[in-house]
């Protein structure tokens, strides 16, 4: 499924992923853990063609086709979805609205149909009822004036809406009181399939404990420096990285 | 000095001119060389902006009023009337309409600019007047002609406790400027003054607007939000005075403006003068691009750059549109705004 070899990446010309490799397979979830600056949010940029994000070396194909060659729409078109670290605020624009010209605009990316008012509604109302989300907030402007909480809820309620084949989760659990953090959870376990890979990144094991990861990758300095089955995610909770950061540098 | 006199007599040294601090932005005498005759009247054949809402219609061509040239509103009476303000040759033209709301009555101006000839110059001048307890709102759309140059001042006495709303829906000309000036009473009257230019190529649209609260009591709410793109130019001018004694006056006014491109220019003067005291004043001013990682954050959900930036001027334009209280009105507002930045990611 997403396979990424060597990469390098820049941000103002400064290096910061250094040769990183991953594959995630189609039906599993890797989580990914590491210090602060490490990388994390960077990678999941430049897998998703955030303008500014250089890539220098190496490759990222999902299913054998090149990402890295796409624009950030044809991305999405393709299933790419990342759940923001921090999601914006759009004034001016209801959720519904944000969302529903989204979805479109990946169909028609896609050859598809756009979707009919009625059915865009009703996967609304149910997607939003599986989310515990109050129905009255998607007529609000997307973000605006929304908890931290809310925020990352209402990512989930977006990746569930569009239903997209691999996904990226980056601390999606930072800003969720507990219950939320099960309902997002939740949320996330039932698209897990067969056909579906995804990437969580995160700095706490609780979320593992919902969101039960195949394999565990430590990225540090630029590079996963180790990975290992959920047992490394308790490990690294009880020792931290030093021993990491050092093997990077 | 102004364009309708200058049209009157011929005489181009009476155009404004840069000279003029307050026509600094908006250089006539610069551009006009010559001053065009006068044409004669004509039928015009097509609708204008607000057709779709029905409704009685008068009708300016060239300058020549198909009917009267004023319109009272009774007391007591609800009246909704177009005021289409047509050139359809090279020519230039003035005009002059006044209206007038008795205590209690209640109009909705529904006024289009229609230059449909290159090298149109057109004047006019509105006399509005709303008296005591009365109500008005007037929507202004001008769709003038790339070539034309368009000036339009509205000079607005309000009575105790009247209300005037106004929203200018303006796409510029090579030179247009739209121009409010209201004496404000204080006196429980209110005042909303709110503008939206979405300017292209080389078009240029200058909102000027003085407001002066000459009695305790008072409130003015304004909101102006501009989209340049290519090489055009959009001028504000916003002063609000309050005079000395009219204290207790709330007045506020916001202009906000997005460039979307390098060669692109705004030109912004707020200004707030206040002699009285116990006021509530606040204005904000602000000019920038849009939001590069909200454009992203779109994309990534779906939308091609141009969808993005599209949905984004729109909802930024929105806040005006949503203000304007007429429900017929505000939404040909809404789909006439759509449209002009339906390219806007271009
Ligand atoms: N626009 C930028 N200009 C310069 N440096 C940047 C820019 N964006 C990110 N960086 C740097 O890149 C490095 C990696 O940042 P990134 O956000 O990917 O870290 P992270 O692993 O997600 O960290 P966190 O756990 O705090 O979210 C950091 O040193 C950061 O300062
Ligand atoms: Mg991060």
């Amino acid at each position: 499924m997403l396979s990424i070899k060597n990469l390098h990446a820049s941000v103002a010309d400064k290096p910061i992923l250094k040769g990183l490799t991953l594959e995630v397979p189609a039906g599993e979830v890797h989580a990914i853990m590491g210090p602060n600056g490490a990388g994390k949010s960077t990678l999941s940029y430049v897998l998703t063609g955030r303008q500014g994000y250089e890539v220098t070396e190496g490759s990222a194909t999902l299913n054998g086709e090149d990402l890295l060659a796409l624009e950030a729409n044809e991305r999405a078109a393709k299933g790419v979805f990342l759940s923001f670290q921090y999601p914006l605020e759009i004034p001016g624009v209801p959720a519904l609205t944000f969302i529903r010209t989204a979805m479109n605009a990946q169909r028609k990316a896609r050859g598809e149909e756009e979707i009919a008012a009625p059915a865009f509604l009703k996967l609304a109302r149910e997607t939003a009822a599986s989310l515990k989300i109050d129905f009255e907030m998607l007529k609000r402007s997307l973000n605006v004036g929304f908890s931290g909480g809310e925020k990352k809820r209402m990512e989930i309620f977006q990746m569930a809406m569009l239903s997209p084949r691999f996904l990226i989760l980056d601390e999606t659990d930072s800003g969720l009181d507990i219950d939320a953090l099960k309902i997002v959870s939740a949320g996330v376990n039932a698209m897990r399939s067969p056909e579906r890979g995804m990437l969580v990144i995160t700095h706490y094991q609780r979320l593992l404990d919902y969101i039960k990861p195949d394999r565990v990758h430590v990225l540090s300095a630029g590079r996963i420096v180790a990975s290992g089955g959920p047992e490394l995610a308790h490990e690294l909770e009880a020792e931290g990285y030093d021993k990491y950061v050092q093997v990077a540098a | 000095m102004s364009l309708s006199t200058a049209l009157k007599t011929g005489d181009v040294t009476l155009l404004p001119s840069r000279r003029d601090e307050n026509w600094r932005w908006t250089d006539l005498r610069a551009l006009i060389r010559d001053l065009p005759a006068g044409a004669d009247a004509e039928t015009v054949g097509y609708d204008g902006p607000f057709a779709a809402l029905g409704g009685q219609e008068r009708v300016w061509v060239n300058g020549h009023a198909g009917g009267d040239s004023q319109i009272t509103v009774e007391a007591g009476d609800r009246v909704a009337v177009g005021f289409r303000f047509i050139s359809t040759r090279p020519s230039g033209n003035a005009s002059r309409v006044s209206v007038r709301v008795r205590p209690g009555g209640r109009l909705v101006l529904l006024e289009s600019y229609e230059a449909a000839a290159d090298g149109a110059i057109a004047a006019v001048d509105l006399d509005i007047e709303v008296q005591d307890g009365g109500r008005m709102e007037r929507i202004v759309l001008a769709a003038d002609q790339a070539q034309s140059i368009t000036v339009s001042i509205a000079e607005v006495t309000l009575g105790a406790a009247a209300a005037y709303a106004q929203t200018l829906l303006t796409t510029g000309a090579r030179r247009q400027r739209l121009e409010t000036r209201v004496a404000h009473p204080g006196a429980d009257a209110s005042v909303r003054l709110d503008g939206a230019y979405l300017l292209a190529d080389q078009r240029h649209a200058d909102l000027t607007t003085i407001v002066t609260h000459g009695g305790v009591d008072g409130a003015t709410s304004q909101l102006t939000k501009g989209v340049v793109r290519d090489q055009a130019r959009g001028v504000f001018q916003g002063r609000i005075v309050v005079e000395p004694g009219a204290d207790r006056t709330d007045a506020r006014m916001g202009h906000h403006a997005l460039i979307l491109s390098d060669r692109a220019e705004v030109d912004a003067k707020p200004e707030l003068l206040i002699f009285a005291d116990d006021v509530q004043c606040a204005h904000g001013n602000t000019i920038g691009a849009l939001d590069k990682e909200a454009i992203f954050y779109a994309m990534q959900r779906g939308m091609s750059v141009d969808q993005a930036r599209a949905m984004l001027t729109t909802a930024f334009v929105g806040e005006v549109i949503d203000r304007i209280e007429d429900d017929g009105a505000r939404e040909i507002a809404r789909g006439w705004a759509s449209r002009q930045l339906e390219g806007a990611g271009d």
